[in-house]
């Protein structure tokens, strides 16, 4: 249940005024020995009413929203509920360690899902809860040094044959000047090109925000799971807004038109598998988001398992070979000279 | 003094639109302010003869002086991009593409060609700035893919030139897809030893940059190109306060160790020919 410490995102606020009545109520039935039963039971039903048509008609904006709310499980969440033994690895080895990136090895709870327990090395974005560790993460979003250890980290699970799994939540790479001089985009680069030859399996899960080439940096895999209510697109809303309408203020179109949610990217074969949260959202009720999502990971896992490195490699790029929409009128080759 | 200066319409890439020639018979250096008749310019590849400034240059006038008498292939000349979001800003995207179909004469922002530099055939594939900023949909994404496959089927060598704002954005997650396509098809001809030339020109950024443009072999850049991942307004806006002089640009890029060399267009197809002795001997 909502309560004054928890973030509240502008549409819930007729849920939580339902909520506060029944509150009331509840306070009036045991103080007073009045007896509101049946009131407080026709009031729960039209609050769970209420949140499920709400949720069940969410705009995309609204989703986005959802995925970047403050109380939203992240990677460390995932990481703690899915594994057990989990031991972050540091560094780049070259320049140093990036905190907008976590990775390391652990043992995922499988058998708990239907599958079984085995060793993976775990990455993803790693944002802040308060206003000192969000500035410590960078707000989720990386530097160099942050792909360049998920990069070290992936080639070590290819080295000791662990699959690997990625948890992606960022806002986008960080876009400052020492970022530039270190080399971003050759960063990220790097990482689609050896993602896509990686020998071992690459299971990718959008838990949160899936912005542009900063999520997409960690985000190359044979499985690719989202959680409900995140998104992922080539820009930000906002950013997007700003560039295409010259103004901050067309985010929701923006979000509309960019079409950044679970259905609109399953549609598309960008996303093969929708990880549902919970009525309410992620936040919500996080047990039950863990293990919507340790489900689908062993699931993802399972069908995996027996491809040998090669056929691995040939399918994760057979399925982005796949993916873009175009017309193609006749392959016809024509000289000039 | 550009802050008087109306904003160009279009999509607003700040310092990093392309610098393309203007119109008219005489054609003035933008750093110098010299003047030179548009014919000598355009016989010296666009390169301003006494400054060395490098103006923007198209697909097919690269393939026409990369290759040997100007002598070509062309490839995937028929694909086209569809609007499969149906997306709409203040114009559809449907209305962009016909217009810029229309003003370049082109099927989309890159152009892909076979033939023989030297000695060697190699395939090519060039960006073009004029089609949307040189955006990467999926046609871009894919046509670049098949020059990448045609080199690796044919065992030849790859040389692609980028000109490019990054992604296109009214393609949502799939031109960001073409990021990991172009890419992955990259891995491939790297497993099969052959080589690629990297070439970026003015402007590369964005997601063109964060993908095939920073996975040359050998990366070359033109003089003055600028080259980054975040576009300069947007670092600005971050850091809070102005760039430092030469920021982003080709020799900047070249000092921090991101890109091999910085070769003037006139003695790009030099350059890639050696280079390609030295490695196919």
């Amino acid at each position: 249940m909502a309560t004054s410490s928890q973030h509240l995102l502008d549409f819930e606020k007729p849920i939580v005024e339902l909520e506060g009545k029944l509150d009331e109520m509840r306070a009036l039935n045991r103080d007073d020995n009045l007896d509101l039963a049946a009131e407080i039971e026709a009031l729960e039903e039209r609050v769970d009413n209420l949140r499920t048509s709400i949720y069940r008609n969410l705009t995309r904006w609204q989703r986005v929203q959802i995925a970047r709310h403050p109380q939203r499980p992240y990677t460390l969440d995932h990481i703690e509920a899915l594994t057990e033994g989990f031991v972050e690895l540091h560094g780049d080895r070259i320049h140093g360690d990036d905190r907008a990136i976590i990775g390391g090895l652990a043992t995922f709870k499988g058998a708990s899902y239907g599958y079984r327990d085995r060793t993976a090395m775990i990455i993803g974005h790693q944002k802040g809860r308060d206003t000192k560790e969000r500035k410590f993460r960078r707000f989720g979003m990386p530097n160099p040094e942050g792909y360049r250890k998920a990069l070290r980290l992936m080639k070590m699970a290819a080295k000791f044959n662990k699959p690997v799994i990625t948890l992606l939540d960022t806002p986008g790479a960080y876009p400052g000047l020492e970022a530039e001089e270190r080399g971003q985009a050759e960063a990220i680069a790097r990482n689609l090109l050896e993602m896509a030859r990686l020998p071992v399996p690459i299971v990718v899960v959008v838990v949160g925000e899936g912005a542009s080439g900063g999520a997409l940096g960690i985000g190359v895999g044979d499985r690719v799971l989202m959680l409900e209510n995140a998104w992922y697109s080539v820009i930000a809303p906002e950013s997007c807004s700003q560039i295409l309408w010259r103004s901050w203020d067309y985010k929701e179109d923006a979000a509309r038109a960019l079409k950044l949610t679970a259905p609109d990217l399953v549609e598309v074969n960008v996303v093969d598998e929708i990880v549902p949260e919970p009525i309410g959202g992620a936040h919500r009720n996080p047990e039950a988001t863990f293990d919507a999502t340790g489900q689908a990971i062993a699931h993802a896992l399972s069908t995996l398992d027996d491809l040998d490195p090669s056929t691995l490699k040939d399918e994760r790029i057979a399925k982005l070979d796949r993916m873009g929409a175009f017309r193609e009128e006749s392959s016809e080759v024509h000289a000039e000279g | 003094m550009a802050w008087f200066r109306r904003k160009k319409a279009g999509i607003q890439t700040d310092r990093s639109e392309q610098n393309e020639v203007p119109e008219g018979q005489w054609v003035k250096c933008p750093e110098t302010d010299e003047i030179v008749n548009r014919r000598e310019l355009e016989d010296n590849l666009l390169v301003f003869p006494s400054s060395g400034y490098h103006f923007g240059m198209g697909s097919r006038r690269y393939f026409d002086f990369l290759f040997d008498d100007g002598a070509y292939d062309l490839h995937d000349t028929h694909l086209y991009s569809i609007d499969a979001l149906h997306f709409e800003d203040r114009k559809p995207y449907a209305q962009r593409l016909e217009k810029a179909q229309e003003k370049t004469g082109q099927n989309e922002a890159v152009s892909a060609a076979t033939g023989m530099m030297g000695t060697h055939r190699v395939s090519i594939a060039a960006m073009d700035f004029s089609f949307i900023g040189g955006s990467m949909g999926s046609v871009v994404g894919e046509i670049i893919a098949r020059a990448v496959k045609r080199a690796y089927t044919e065992e030849i060598p790859l040389v692609i030139i980028s000109q490019s704002g990054g992604a296109r954005m009214m393609e949502g997650a799939l031109s960001l897809m073409q990021m990991a396509k172009t890419s992955a098809h990259l891995s491939r001809l790297d497993d099969a030893g052959l080589p690629f030339f990297s070439v970026l020109t003015h402007p590369t950024t964005g997601g063109v940059t964060a993908s095939f443009a920073m996975l040359g072999d050998i990366n070359i850049a033109e003089p003055g190109a600028l080259i980054g991942f975040a576009g300069p307004r947007v670092i600005r806006e971050t850091i809070g306060s102005d760039l430092p002089e030469g920021f982003q640009r080709a020799e900047f890029l070249k000092d921090h160790g991101f890109v091999d060399l910085v070769v003037d267009r006139r003695r790009l197809r030099q350059r890639i020919v050696h280079l390609l002795d030295l490695i196919m001997e």
